[in-house]
């Protein structure tokens, strides 16, 4: 998906397109139909310049209704650093994303600790693994109110939290004040994630390593198996 | 009517404000000491016609609602003066 100001679009491309070899097509903020995608991918960026609040103009763009009916009807939806902002702006997730906590822009390696395989991007993933991904962002403090935030832990969408490379999740491995150390949530059904950190920026070990791909091919494993 | 409307967009009470903590931080080191806290927010001011005030706080708090302010995190409150009446598009002078 590219809006204006998106700017992660090609690093997303090339990670799905040229690490993975599946078909990739950009689809255009303007178009008012995704029906022929098996997976639709928000960047990050500052779409709209973030003006007002992130991606809170980005959700008005004609393509979202088509987003939102595909992901109603069960449609994979990866929603990644001001894609995550865009879904919850959108109510597909909920949750909002503050101004990181320190007010500075983070842009470093972090570790996750993987949280739960149910969501289509972590099937390929065991519960307690840690994934070592970059995040790159000024306003991913991950908020929501208490009922909100028990009933993601109950329900058991909190899909990433930041930690330790140990896994212990601590103070210290938050970098940016989110509640409960969340990085990624997901959808009751798991067919919507939303993160803050960059997996597509994570697909080779030339850039720095490859962990990230593991989200892409659990999302092509989930994808083949609906369609046997 | 045209009114002008002044809308305030606020962190609600329960939400954590760096923004606002690190002002407080600025003024403390500035030397004022009497401040014990500083929120930060959004003002916008929109100009608008609408046939009376009731409509046009009505509509205003639809904006507010559905774009100025994420309920999630954000209060909003409107002010709303009349400022005369509207400009009829043949009355404008070149």
């Amino acid at each position: 998906m590219v809006f204006p100001g998106t700017w992660s679009d090609r690093d997303c491309a090339h990670a799905v397109l040229d690490v993975l070899q599946e078909p990739v097509r950009y689809i255009d903020h303007r178009e008012q139909t995704v029906d022929d995608v098996d997976l639709v991918i928000l960047p990050g960026g500052f779409s709209y310049g973030d003006y007002l609040r992130c991606g809170a103009i980005a959700r008005f763009a004609p393509v979202m209704e088509a987003v939102a009916d595909f992901a109603h009807r069960g449609g994979l939806v990866l929603g990644i650093c001001n894609g995550f902002q865009i879904l919850q702006e959108a109510r597909l997730l909920p949750g909002a994303l503050l101004r990181n906590a320190s007010c500075e822009f983070r842009c470093e390696w972090v570790h996750l600790r993987v949280e739960q395989s149910n969501s289509a991007f972590t099937l390929d993933c065991r519960p307690g693994q840690v994934l070592r991904i970059p995040i790159s962002h000024g306003e991913g403090n991950f908020f929501a109110d208490a009922d909100t935030l028990d009933a993601l832990e109950r329900n058991g969408q909190v899909v990433f939290r930041y930690c330790a490379v140990d896994a212990r999740v601590t103070a210290e491995s938050n970098p940016n004040g989110s509640l409960g150390n969340i990085a990624g949530i997901s959808n009751a059904h798991g067919n919507v994630v939303g993160m803050m950190p960059h997996p597509e920026r994570a697909c080779e070990p030339l850039l720095g390593g490859d962990d990230g791909l593991i989200l892409f091919r659990s999302a092509i494993r989930a994808l083949t198996r609906v369609a046997v | 009517m045209r009114y002008r409307a002044e809308v305030f967009v606020t962190l609600k009470p329960v939400v954590n404000d760096p923004a606002g903590l690190t002002i407080r931080g600025g003024l403390h080191a500035l030397g004022f000491a009497s401040v014990t806290e500083v929120r930060a927010g959004k003002y916008l001011v929109l100009t608008l016609d609408e046939r009376d005030a009731e409509q046009a706080r009505a509509r205003l708090d639809d904006m507010a609602r559905q774009l100025l302010a994420n309920a999630v995190i954000e209060d909003y409150r409107i002010e709303l003066e009349p400022i005369g009446e509207p400009i009829a598009a043949g009355e404008r002078s070149s």
